[in-house]
């Protein structure tokens, strides 16, 4: 590590805000030397609870990430906070404009809210965001709340940075076939119907129980594998460890706010119990070197297609029938292939 | 590896400082930026200088836009700059000032650390050019 990071990285772990500001911007940047800041960060990792907040745009998550940060403030643990905003798919630019709601955290430096641009790239993203945790988490914030995007049912990648996720569901967000689809409602351990003095609570309310009710179903089925005629036993859910929580909330007055807090407490102390701790960071680990195998052997090989005359000269080759795409990526592949098992004769 | 480098992304802060309560240009700046390909954080109404520098330090902005319409320039402007530089920030941050600013207010703000101001009919083009030339180069 060059001498400025290293300088960098030691005010951080002595807790200046601005060097924490530094750091995450050299990670968004990906500026030259991040990898070995976030190498070291590191071993200063791991104490934080980090709680993923998701959910459509208007349910109403900076608000609640805004009372929810004043609630541990006021219990008398520091919070840090990410908020991801979409960038714009032609210019790169964005408005990020969470920081407004944080009406209950203004003056108190102990709450570390920083704003964070999807800048296009979704996988890049979960690697930015996770790694902006760990600065967090380095620098010794209790709890750090990640708020994301918001855009679409497709925010699975939140898991890989969090803990526990909550899923915020504001009343009247579709029919009861909404919460059948796939995907963020599979996600969620808690969740959260934001803005319940709404007309229409009730019934999101009473969904929403009834799809985490049969929820086990789905799953508990797969393991049976043969047996699957097999009645599914009514507790295999709780002793398979948790269900998923719901919570009613009104984040704008704060009410429900501190049962949010006691189930996402419990939680924790779900994950601690079970060992489902250490089994999630273990797959987030896994899921993180397997991202930068990803990048990195993506990044060799683009300057191995440069070195031999760009990608184009290939193409051509292959819309004039002289060679195909597998043939290419064998021959691209196959001298990376040859290094790998000479290294391990 | 040496292939660690991304591009760099102009950070701004367009902030509301003080009580008055327009913030029709401090929108319409924020959408030029963001369609300059900078990312903009925008503070809302009503902001403190404290406010403003808290949120200027965690965002780790290359640029704050304060947009003042009030007349209070002279107390809430220098406010800013004292808090940037407590926190080490004020010599790499670029700070411009929007609004409306009496010619007769403007070398002391100068002075203080304010890069460039800004009046009404000043053209967006010329301030995302000024941004992009003079935002701070950081290594």
């Amino acid at each position: 590590m060059n001498d400025a990071n290293r300088d960098l990285l030691d005010d951080l772990l002595a807790g200046e805000h601005r060097a924490l500001a530094r750091v995450i911007s050299k990670i968004e940047d990906r500026s030259p030397g991040y990898r070995d800041l976030v190498s070291a960060l590191h071993e200063h990792t791991g104490d934080a609870d980090v709680v993923g907040i998701t959910g459509s745009p208007g349910a109403g998550k900076s608000t609640l990430v805004d009372k929810l940060a004043k609630h541990y403030r006021d219990e008398g643990l520091t919070v840090g906070v990410i908020a991801i905003d979409p960038s714009s798919p032609f210019t790169g630019g964005s408005v990020l404009g969470d920081r407004i709601r944080m009406a209950s955290n203004v003056g108190d430096m102990d709450v570390f809210f920083r704003s964070m641009s999807a800048r296009g790239s979704l996988g890049g993203l979960s690697t930015a965001t996770a790694d902006a945790v760990k600065a967090l988490d380095a620098f010794g914030k209790d709890v750090v709340l990640v708020e994301t995007v918001g855009a679409g049912q497709n925010e699975i990648d939140i898991v890989k940075a969090a803990d526990t996720v909550a899923v915020l569901v504001p009343p009247g967000s579709g029919d009861d076939i909404q919460m059948l689809k796939a995907g963020i409602l599979e996600i969620g351990d808690v969740f959260v119907v934001n803005k319940a003095d709404m007309p229409g609570a009730d019934r999101t309310v009473q969904e929403l129980r009834e799809m985490i009710h049969t929820r086990g179903d789905y799953t508990e089925t797969g393991h049976h594998g043969d047996d699957a005629l097999q009645v599914v036993e009514p507790d295999l859910a709780e002793e398979d460890g948790w269900e998923p929580q719901l919570v009613e909330t009104v984040a704008k007055s704060g009410e429900g706010v501190p049962e949010l807090v006691e189930v996402l407490a419990d939680h924790v102390e779900y994950l601690e119990a079970s060992g489902t701790r250490e089994e999630r960071a273990r797959q987030r680990y896994a899921e993180e070197i397997r991202t930068l195998l990803r990048e990195d052997t993506n990044r060799l090989l683009a300057r191995e297609i440069d070195r031999r005359g760009g990608l184009e000269a290939f193409v051509d080759a292959v819309v004039a029938r002289e060679s195909d795409p597998y043939t290419v990526a064998d021959d691209l592949v196959d001298p990376l292939a040859e290094c790998l098992a000479e290294g391990s004769n | 590896m040496s292939t660690d480098q991304g591009q760099r992304t102009i950070r701004c802060l367009v902030a509301k400082v003080g009580l008055d309560g327009h913030d029709r240009g401090a929108h319409v700046i924020a959408r030029a930026f963001r369609d300059a390909g900078f990312e903009v954080i925008y503070s809302g109404l009503h902001r403190s200088p404290d406010e403003v520098v808290q949120a200027a330090v965690q965002e780790d902005v290359d640029v704050i836009g304060i947009s003042i319409l009030s007349g209070a320039h002279n107390t809430l402007v220098p406010k800013i700059l004292d808090g940037l530089d407590e926190y080490g920030a004020l010599s790499d941050t670029l700070v411009i000032v929007g609004g409306i600013i009496p010619e007769d207010d403007r070398p002391a703000l100068r002075e203080a650390g304010v890069s460039e101001i800004f009046g009404p009919g000043a053209s967006m083009d010329e301030t995302v050019e000024f941004v992009r030339r003079n935002a701070p180069e950081r290594e």
